[in-house]
């Protein structure tokens, strides 16, 4: 098994048709994912080939999944309309909408957020993610399939590179499945959503959590992690170096005044049992520990 | 991006936040005749993004307009906080009966909007926050209502404001509510809000930070950008579209994802504990595609900083190609010294991920005596931390 994404998955792609949409529409098509359609309004009724696969474009999301049963959405549409296009996911209660768009004005965030806390039927991760994969089973985003293979450690991390290191340091283990929650300061799964669903999924053993500067997540996830998981948790945060006010790369990761430092994040981490490692590697090195130990 | 006082209360008047009358200049001689202008006591204030600047002397009183040349005089060129003021803004001086605190904020913890009031204001509400909580009102904002009349009627009353103003600040909170959605702004701040002794509420202080991800539907926040205070390398980075950030340190680090490049900035950063206290000089995400373009727009904004000693490409191929990338070094070097630049320093790269070996090669075969390779992310750091101390 893993968490919230399995080879039972069926993606629906919205932006398929643009430019980056078609390009990492090949990439989940090659790494064994379902993909059964495309969803650009306009465009309905026509069908692409994309290496081979004939995928079906509708004019609505719901359209897509009354037709094809999709029950993931992976939104690859540009800043500007991506709000449209995820509360219109949302609306259709598709139960996972995976939003990769970077750069959405964080009015529109709060307001799909919202929308999807409000009714409850659709998980939605990002916006300002690589998604996330199940090694084996499916890929819903950007993550390279070809890093690392299926194994039974859980993966939560802010940021999408990042993520691709520590798969890569951890490759021979492999994970139950990797998820990149996002960089934005607002975002729809958060690591305690993660964390909660890797600690009920009984084909993970171990968890690596991945935060980086900014807000107070990391630190909420130390307080959940304390009553609710019992399964090892290795932390490594990122940012120590950065300075008070400047925004580093992710809309989301800035130290304002005392809060967001990457110590506290630490701190808190440790002080509830979490193993913290000073740079991805030693975070790697404390996991493989843990893992050789479980065996 | 966060707005100067005065391009915050040209705001609020657009949107009908009642404020006063303010003229904004560069030389004591301007605030000179701003105040003759004005023809009563008038307020000198720094114009500054950081806040306390009243306690470091930056907000001064004038009783006429010899007397606000002098504290103008004053202002202008002090260092408030690592920020020269460079212009001040003279307001006519109000009477003050009470003051007060408002303000809408992006909460990330609870993902939504907030209000925060107090009949304490005046003073750093930080302040208010910790030895007095009760005097706090802090209520949550519904994005999909907003604030209505009725959601101003119940922050304004949270917070205890008095009777006499209800209506006035009840109005105010629903105008700065517009400048909060209709601005696309993260923070809408008033301390103080007074009431003067005729029983007028004014915004006598304004901050703003609006959100550069929605720069797209406000055209007219490109001007608001203040070009004289940016970093010069990192206004450089920004025509070039780089994501840059100009630090301290003496190693030059170019990378690939936001997590990744501040990743390497510790790393470096512990690297450099054991060679002579060597740090990151800056932080620059290439981002997913690394063209050679992108290299070279990159490398020569690094190259050009005279604090760098040596420089760090850390690269891990997700989406992006190794070979690209070591094409895009090669090229960008050539590139640099077709230019005429000459690449005076070591330059350390890692390369890992999608399909790093052939990546490697390139940068073998070209041979490059400035490029030094290294195998992972944590020797690379420790090869340009020693390189960079001149060891």
């Amino acid at each position: 098994m893993s968490i919230f994404l399995n080879s039972d998955s069926k993606i629906l792609v919205q932006g398929m048709t643009g430019s980056e949409g078609t390009k990492h529409t090949k990439r989940m098509l090659a790494s064994g994912a379902k993909v059964v359609a495309g969803v650009t309004p306009g465009k309905g009724g026509q069908v692409v080939d994309i290496d081979g696969h004939s995928i079906p474009v509708f004019n609505s999301v719901s359209e897509a999944m009354a037709a094809t049963k999709a029950n993931v959405s992976v939104v690859f549409v540009p800043p500007k309309f991506a709000k449209a296009a995820v509360m219109e996911a949302i609306d259709a209660k598709i139960p996972l909408c995976v939003v990769i768009t970077e750069g959405i004005p964080v009015h529109d965030s709060v307001g799909f957020v919202n929308h999807a806390l409000t009714l409850g039927t659709t998980r939605l991760i990002g916006p300002n993610c690589p998604g996330l994969i199940s090694p084996g089973e499916s890929n819903a985003g950007i993550i390279p399939a070809d890093i690392t293979k299926k194994g039974r450690i859980g993966l939560v991390s802010k940021s999408g590179t990042l993520t691709y290191q520590m798969m890569y340091e951890l490759r021979d283990i492999g994970f139950s499945t990797a998820v990149g929650i996002g960089g934005d300061p607002v975002i729809g799964t958060t690591h305690i959503d993660c964390l909660a669903a890797f600690e009920a999924d009984p084909d993970t053993d171990a968890i690596v959590m991945i935060g980086e500067i900014g807000g107070d997540a990391e630190e909420r996830a130390a307080a959940f992690i304390k009553d609710n998981v019992r399964k090892p948790v290795v932390g490594y945060v990122a940012g120590f170096t950065a300075p008070e006010g400047k925004t580093m790369g992710h809309a989301g990761a800035i130290v304002s005044g005392s809060a967001g430092t990457a110590q506290a994040k630490q701190d808190a981490l440790e002080a509830v049992g979490v193993k913290v490692g000073k740079t991805p590697s030693e975070a790697a090195n404390l996991m493989r520990a843990i893992m050789g130990n479980l065996k | 991006m966060d707005l100067y006082e005065f391009q915050a209360k040209a705001l609020f008047a657009e949107h009908g936040v009642v404020t006063q009358d303010g003229a904004v200049v560069n030389t004591a001689d301007e605030a000179k005749a701003a105040a003759q202008k004005f023809g009563s006591m008038v307020v000198v204030k720094a114009q500054v993004k950081v806040g306390g600047r009243g306690k470091a002397g930056g907000v001064k009183l004038a009783k006429n307009a010899d007397e606000a040349f002098d504290k103008a005089n004053d202002i202008l060129g002090l260092d408030i906080k690592g920020h020269i003021v460079k212009q001040v803004l003279v307001t006519p001086a109000e009477d003050i009966a009470s003051e007060y605190y408002v303000s809408f904020l992006l909460d990330r913890s609870n993902r939504t909007f907030l209000a925060m009031a107090s009949v304490e204001g005046g003073v750093e509400i930080e302040e208010v926050a910790a030895n007095n909580p009760d005097a706090l009102a802090k209520i949550n904002i519904d994005a999909s209502v907003g604030v209505t009349k009725e959601v101003a009627i119940k922050i304004a009353t949270a917070a205890k404001f008095p009777a006499e103003i209800m209506d006035q600040v009840v109005e105010m909170l629903q105008r700065m509510w517009d400048v909060f959605v209709k601005e696309d702004a993260t923070l809408v701040e008033v301390n103080p809000l007074v009431q003067t002794p005729a029983g007028k509420v004014i915004a006598l202080d304004g901050k703003v930070s609006l959100d550069d991800n929605a720069a797209f539907r406000h055209p007219n926040h490109a001007a608001l950008i203040d070009h004289q205070a940016e970093d010069p390398l990192e206004a450089a980075a920004k025509a070039k579209d780089l994501n840059y950030v100009k630090l301290d340190g003496q190693v030059g680090i170019i990378g690939n994802g936001a997590g990744l490049v501040m990743s390497t900035l510790d790393v470096v950063a512990y690297a450099g504990e054991l060679h002579g206290g060597m740090r990151p000089a800056n932080f620059l995400d290439i981002g997913g595609g690394a063209s050679a373009q992108v290299m070279a727009d990159g490398l020569s904004i690094i190259l050009s900083d005279q604090d760098v000693k040596a420089v760090f490409v850390n690269v891990f191929g997700g989406i992006t190609s190794c070979d690209a990338v070591a094409n895009g070094i090669v090229q960008a070097l050539a590139l640099l010294e077709a230019d005429g630049k000459k690449i005076k320093v070591p330059l350390v790269v890692r390369l890992d991920g999608n399909n790093s070996v052939v990546g490697r090669e390139i940068l073998k075969t070209a041979n490059h005596p400035a490029v030094r390779m290294a195998d992972t992310m944590d020797a690379g750091a420790e090869l340009v931390a020693q390189l960079a101390s001149g060891k």
